[in-house]
């Protein structure tokens, strides 16, 4: 069969038919212009025959065949939420419309699979609380771009809105509000069972001993009291690493959350800690001492952040941290995975060559911070970054396992949220599933995203547009 | 304490998280003195506290106007939208005593529009049960009943109350802009309303309707109908029909808003040509033609016969007595590739001199305006190529980092044009961070020139320009950001120079501003306590 390339400029009408539409690019794409029709009336799934038996307790297949219909066939008033399962996601961007509304679908052949395993979406809830309906909308649309991981940072300075069965004080005292902003045990099952209909992991991340403000409201004696001089100041700082009792709350509070959150990976922080109040302080200063830690409080720190990845280690969880924690030449576990957050491409390049040839697995988020707004087309940034295009070995490069886009809370909230999201955070979705040689440009993937923000308008995601232009549906529900 | 017993709510409160430092702007459970946003000239508030409640509140006329203004149906209006802004919970409050608010003017104008000389001034005294606002007109009024509604506030508990207050306010400036383009991206109507509305929550005065440009033609014209129906996005889901332009000035009027529209020529015509074939000039490729087409054709006397119809139309559509004509960026090669613009050229003895071909346009174009009674309005670029226009036309400056739109304001009053400050309220340029910053900082009158001059720069506008902007991201880009020129453009600058002083009143006002519905972003860490009402 032929690919053919008749890509749309601008807004693509119903009656331009947008081949290679759909959006991340499958691996292989054979579209030829034979076409068939469809009717929403005459339309079935089924399971293969040998199938049958098997899938017939599938629900989590019976729930995306339902949900995905009236995203097929979208003149439907059937009012249910979308779902997504990869394949299923595709299938429903190449059905078209005619401009009298008959629909059909072109002769294809697809085999696809992600270039890598993990492509997530960080959501801060701490500095800004993101009511579920935020979070359900997003698990949506991240699921029409195949993302697959939902990496949670539930918790950090400003507020606590996780809802601790142990500890209930976190966020009756450290949420914004106690009632109106604060997650509770079964909004999060919510969420992990939205997450779960769409094949999307959810990672939560507790961070520590660092970014804790919000804890020491309900855990007095956890952070430590900075001193002025020989005296308290009245403020606090990181998590108390010369205190028993830090760890002690510690290894209750993961043993927690680590059951409340079924995922494999947990993510445990451990960046920007500011060592000026654990300096101040006589009793963290006289366990230095005792360590033989000199004045080196990295070591502190490493003793404190080893100590939590082995606790964590110990609730059969594999732990994900961010760079800091490397480069502090932490001991960690050979499997604790890397999360690179900082620099330009060549610190961030030189990053990934150093930590997979420590053997450590990694996570790239430096180059897709897109809480950082500018004027413009800035999706072509994250579109032109090359995750492997670092020097390493081959078994090196098979070490990074994907990538984040991070959404960080300072200046959003749900009243931004979705615009600043989508569709920008679609250039790294295709980065991180295509074929690289296959997505290099995106001059060329410009049209294709432009249609797939219009894809995005029409299931209901609030996604800001790319040019001057307009979708032919939009607006619905605005 | 208990974990999980329900806490009383908490109303009202605006409550930040201070950051680590150095910000640390709390506003906790009510009011400070000076919540009210643009900042009122003149402010008194005393700790003396009257309450308030929803079903013991009354709007009255001032014993000697209650005849004269029984049919001011604009402030009854007024009266009506303004209520359940003062009261968000209408079934709270106890009963207490009553409370009137007494309306008086000075000039009933109520069936007219808001122009260039209506004063805005107006003073409000709050005491025991009963809160005066005076005022020269009705827009005025209107300005006063917003403030009013700023400064009632509620206790925890839920019940009203107001301080005792005295406030003479007017505007620094007398026009307080806000551009939105519906070229680039069509937005819908309820966009536009919606951005008037927030719009009178600041005491902005003027809605700068870029309506067409190169991209698409949205407004249905009478005269020309293909305009819109050929150059549109879609000739019918993506226009603006004559009904749907009165709603606007309705809808603005009601709010004390002047709607200004902007027709820019001769370039930014693009979606012209689709309707209107023969405007536009035709590029040339050597000596045949491209196929493409540049500005509009100024050798043409087709061009002038169609503005002149056209204008003559949106003229009387449109009621400000200003009109923008636009003039902006207007790129010389076509009109130099084609050969009869150049034998014209020849003709009028222009040379090579194109900026002579340009001014050559738009004198005419504001000679029909003028003659249509209309002020005009123009983009700096007609001052900059010294094109020969009346005394009265304003200037309007969008180019520059601040030493060149500082020497720019010079200039310009020096020549005796009044003066729109443009440049610095750009705010469709977005970056990361609390930007509001600059947009406050900015000094209008802060240029070389004598006082005279300084009078010349009668106000200015925050561009919401929309390659990038469509009701998807309209409102969370415009709001709070677009407060800060708000402010500016109103307030005395020398009691608001204090971008770290105005930083909790702006995030308070930005929870009101969720609270009425503005879908406005969040400018730092924290959260308002009544947020996501209905998003």
């Amino acid at each position: 069969m032929q690919s053919i390339s008749h890509l749309c400029r601008g807004s693509c009408t119903l009656h331009i038919f947008c081949v290679e539409s759909v959006w991340p690019l499958p691996q292989k794409l054979a579209i030829s212009e034979e076409r068939y029709p469809l009717s929403p009336t005459h339309f079935n799934f089924y399971y293969g025959e040998d199938q049958a038996s098997i899938m017939k307790d599938c629900s989590l297949l019976d729930s995306a065949f339902t949900r995905y219909f009236p995203l097929i066939f979208p003149d439907l008033t059937s009012g249910n939420p979308p779902t997504t399962l990869p394949g299923l996601e595709t299938f429903s961007q190449l059905v078209q419309q005619e401009e009298d509304g008959t629909y059909f679908i072109n002769k294809t052949e697809i085999e696809d699979f992600p270039s890598f395993q993990y492509r997530g979406i960080l959501l801060d809830t701490s500095r800004h609380f993101l009511p579920l309906k935020a979070i359900l909308n997003t698990l949506d649309a991240m699921a029409y771009s195949k993302f697959n991981v939902f990496h949670w940072h539930i918790v950090d300075d400003p507020s606590f809105p996780y809802q601790s069965r142990t500890f209930p004080d976190l966020s009756s005292k450290g949420a914004y509000h106690p009632m109106s902003h604060i997650y509770t045990q079964s909004d999060v099952r919510r969420v992990l069972t939205h997450a779960r209909l769409r094949g999307i992991r959810v990672i939560p991340e507790f961070d520590s001993p660092g970014h804790t403000q919000s804890w020491g409201k309900g855990q007095p004696n956890l952070l430590t009291p900075c001193y002025k001089g020989s005296s308290p100041s009245g403020t606090f700082g990181p998590i108390n690493p010369a205190s028993a009792l830090s760890y002690i709350f510690m290894s209750q509070f993961l043993k927690e959350v680590t059951s409340v959150f079924p995922d494999p990976y947990f993510h445990l922080g451990g960046d920007e800690v500011n060592f000026s109040c654990w300096q101040s302080n006589p009793d963290v200063r006289a366990f230095m001492q005792k360590m033989g830690f000199g004045k080196d409080y990295t070591k502190l720190e490493s003793f404190y952040m080893e100590n939590i990845v082995n606790i964590t280690s110990n609730l059969n969880k594999t732990s994900i941290v961010w760079q800091d924690v490397f480069d502090y030449h932490e001991r960690i576990p050979k499997d604790t995975i890397l999360h690179i957050w900082k620099g330009l491409p060549a610190q961030y390049k030189a990053e990934t060559s150093r930590m997979t040839k420590a053997g450590h697995r990694v996570l790239l988020g430096a180059p897709w911070y897109i809480n950082h707004i500018a004027y413009g087309q800035d999706w072509r940034i994250s579109y032109n970054v090359q995750p492997l295009n670092f020097s390493g070995t081959e078994e090196q490069k098979k070490l990074v396992i994907g990538g984040e886009v991070s959404m960080w809370g300072e200046y959003v909230d749900a009243t931004n949220l979705s615009p600043r999201l989508w569709p920008r955070a679609c250039a790294a979705a295709e980065r991180l599933w295509s074929d690289e040689s296959q997505t290099r440009s995106a001059e060329a993937a410009f049209p294709r995203l432009q249609a797939f923000r219009c894809s995005l308008l029409r299931r209901g995601v609030r996604a800001e547009p790319l040019s001057p232009g307009h979708c032919s549906d939009e607006y619905r529900g605005i």
